[in-house]
C-alpha cells in the first residue's frame, strides 16, 4: 500500500477539528450534525464512490442502528457501548438480508433500496410493535443521555470512517473496487472476485450508517420512527457526496461544509430562499460539474486527496 | 507427448438456444504462440469466453496445467495463470498505473513493483504518463495498456481477442512487435484474429469455421494447403 499523504492529512485536520470546535462553539447539536453528515457522506462514497451502487435507501441501514441501540438500551438494559455494538449489528444483519439487490444495478438498485428502507421503518413504526420498538409513539433514551460523550464517540466513528475511506483509496482493495465500478467483467477478467469484494463494500457502508444511526439515538436520545428513517437524510448524504465529487474523501468534505453549510444558515430561516439556492446550485452541478466539485481540478489531472 | 499447459477439447456452447460451438478444440503448449484464426461469427471470442469462464460450456472440457477447470469461476482462472486481453481491455476511469495495479491484483508488491518497470520499459510511452487516465489514450495505446495490464498478472498463457481491432497497419505492427518479445519466452500466446499478419508470431495455428476446428497445424502447413491459403490471405 502506497499511502498518499495529503489523505492522511486532511482526514487528521477534519477529525482535530471536529474534536476542538465544541470547546470554542456552543452550539453541540449543529456540531454533531456536521459530524454525522461528514460521516454519512464518507459511508456512502465507500459505496457509490468505490463500487458505483447509489443506495437511495442508505437511511434505512441508519435507522437500524438508531432503533437497535435505543431496543438494546429500552428493552434490555444495556449500556450506551454494548448498545453501539447492537447498532452496529442491527445495520450489518440488515445488509445482509438485503444482499440480493446487489443483483440490480443502476436506479433499480437505488429504487429498491428506497423501498427497503421503506419497509423497515414502517415495521419499527407498526403500532403493534409497541412493546418492542415503541411503534410511532417514538423512544425516550434519556436514561443514557451524555452529549459530551456521544459527541466524542461521533468524532471516533467519523475518524474511522475517514481513515477506511483513505484506505480504500490507497489500497489494492479499493482499487479492485473501483474497477468493479467501471466494469464488472473486466474486473473478473483481471482476477477481481467480484462478488466478495462488492459485498465487503456493501457490508463496509451499512456498517458506517448503522454506527452513526447508533450515536445519534444516544446523542439526541429522544427520537421517532420519521426523524431516524426520515429520507432527507439519504438525500442529504447522497446529495453531499455527489456534489462535491464520489471517490475522493475531499469532495463530500466540501459537499457537507458548503451544503450542509449553506442549509444551517438560511434553510431554516428563510427556507424559500434556501430551496432556490440549493435548487440551482444542484442543477448547475449536474449540467457542468456531473463528477462533483473536484472534478474542476482531477480533470486537469490534478491530484486530489 | 506431455499434456498442453491449456487445452479445451469438444466444446458446444451458445447463447440462449443459438449453438455457437460445435465440438471445438484448441491446444497450447507451453512457451508456445498460437493463433486461432477465423472470420467474423466464426466464434472465435465465443470460444476464448469458455476458456476464461466467461460462458459456461454446455460440453466438453477446459484444462489448464493438468487440471480441470472447465467448472471454475474467471478470477480463479486468472489466479492459476491465465490472463486475458479482452476487446474492452481497460479501465478508462482509471490512470495507467492504477490499471497496471489492478492487472496485478494478487501478485505480491515487490513483485508487481518490479514487474511494472519492468513493463513500462516494453512500453516506453506509457511509462512517461502514469498518472494520466486510460480514457485519454488513443486505440493504439490502450490496446499496449491492455497488453501490459494482463501482463502484470504475470500469467503462464496470455489470451488476447482480436488485438488488432480498430487499429491502423502502424499500430498492428507495434503490437505484434511487443508480442514477437514474448515469444519463447515463459510466456504462451492464444490470439484470436482475422488479421493473418499475426501468423508472423504462430508456432501453431487453428482455424475455426461455423463453430468447429478446421485446421491444426503449423503455418507452413497452412500455406502448404492451396484452399486454405487462399481462404485466408485472400490472394488467388
Amino acid at each position: 500500500m502506497k499511502l498518499r499523504v495529503g489523505d492522511a492529512v486532511l482526514a487528521a485536520a477534519v477529525v482535530a477539528l471536529m474534536a476542538v470546535l465544541p470547546s470554542v462553539y456552543s452550539n453541540e447539536l449543529l456540531l454533531f450534525n456536521f459530524v454525522m453528515f461528514l460521516t454519512l457522506s464518507q459511508g456512502l462514497n465507500i459505496l457509490y464512490g468505490f463500487t458505483g451502487y447509489l443506495p437511495f435507501g442508505y437511511v434505512g441501514f441508519f435507522g437500524a442502528g438508531a432503533y437497535g441501540f435505543a431496543i438494546a438500551v429500552m428493552n434490555y438494559g444495556a449500556g450506551p457501548l454494548p448498545a453501539m455494538l447492537i447498532a452496529a449489528a442491527a445495520a450489518v444483519i440488515l445488509a445482509l438480508v438485503l444482499m440480493p439487490l446487489l443483483r440490480l444495478s443502476g436506479a433499480y438498485f437505488a429504487i429498491a433500496s428506497l423501498a427497503a428502507a421503506q419497509a423497515v421503518y414502517q415495521v419499527i413504526s407498526n403500532p403493534a410493535l409497541e412493546q418492542v420498538t415503541k411503534g410511532p409513539y417514538g423512544v425516550s433514551l434519556t436514561g443514557v443521555f451524555a452529549p459530551r460523550l456521544s459527541y466524542y464517540v461521533a468524532v471516533g466513528i467519523m475518524a474511522g470512517t475517514f481513515a477506511l475511506v483513505v484506505w480504500l483509496r490507497n489500497s489494492r482493495f479499493g482499487l479492485a473496487l473501483q474497477a468493479i465500478r467501471e466494469d464488472t467483467v473486466s474486473a473478473g477478467m483481471a482476477g477481481v472476485s467480484v462478488v466478495r469484494f462488492r459485498t465487503v463494500a456493501w457490508l463496509l457502508s451499512a456498517l458506517v450508517a448503522g454506527l452513526v444511526g447508533g450515536v445519534f439515538a444516544w446523542h439526541i436520545s429522544v427520537f421517532y420512527p420519521d426523524t431516524a428513517f426520515d429520507v432527507g437524510i439519504s438525500i442529504f448524504a447522497t446529495v453531499f457526496t455527489l456534489f462535491g465529487g464520489a471517490t475522493t474523501l475531499t469532495g463530500p468534505l466540501l459537499g457537507v461544509a458548503i451544503l450542509y453549510g449553506v442549509y444551517n444558515a438560511i434553510g431554516i430561516t428563510v427556507p424559500q430562499y434556501f430551496q432556490l439556492i440549493y435548487g440551482t446550485l444542484i442543477v448547475g452541478l449536474v449540467m457542468f460539474l456531473p463528477n462533483g466539485l473536484v472534478s474542476l481540478l482531477t480533470r486537469r489531472g490534478i491530484r486530489v486527496p | 507427448m506431455a499434456e498442453p499447459l491449456l487445452s479445451a477439447s469438444g466444446i458446444e456452447t451458445g447463447y440462449g438456444k443459438v449453438q455457437v460451438l460445435w465440438g471445438a478444440g484448441i491446444e497450447v503448449a507451453e512457451r508456445q504462440s498460437v493463433v486461432l484464426l477465423g472470420a467474423n461469427g466464426a466464434g472465435k471470442t465465443t470460444l476464448l469466453k469458455v476458456l476464461l469462464g466467461l460462458l459456461p460450456a454446455w460440453g466438453g472440457t477446459v484444462r489448464l496445467a493438468g487440471e480441470d477447470i472447465t467448472a471454475l469461476r474467471t478470477d480463479h482462472r486468472v489466479r492459476r495463470g491465465l490472463s486475458y486481453m479482452s476487446e474492452i481491455g481497460v479501465f478508462t476511469g482509471l490512470s495507467i498505473a492504477e490499471n497496471i495495479r489492478i492487472g496485478g491484483q494478487f501478485v505480491d508488491s515487490a513483485t508487481l513493483r518490479r514487474r511494472t518497470e519492468e513493463l513500462f520499459e516494453i512500453f516506453p510511452d506509457l511509462a512517461g504518463r502514469r498518472s494520466t487516465l486510460a480514457g485519454a489514450l488513443s486505440g493504439g495505446q490502450r490496446k499496449m495498456l491492455g497488453i501490459a495490464k494482463a501482463l502484470a498478472a504475470g500469467p503462464r498463457v496470455l489470451v488476447m481477442d482480436e488485438p488488432s481491432a480498430g487499429l491502423s497497419p502502424l499500430f498492428v505492427s507495434q503490437v505484434i512487435a511487443v508480442l514477437g518479445k514474448f515469444r519463447g519466452t515463459g510466456l504462451s500466446l492464444l490470439i484470436a484474429e482475422q488479421n493473418v499478419a499475426f501468423l508472423d508470431l504462430a508456432d501453431r495455428v487453428f482455424t475455426l469455421e461455423g463453430g468447429r476446428v478446421g485446421f491444426s497445424g503449423t503455418v507452413e502447413e497452412l500455406n502448404a494447403d492451396d484452399a486454405l491459403h487462399r481462404a485466408y490471405f485472400g490472394l488467388a
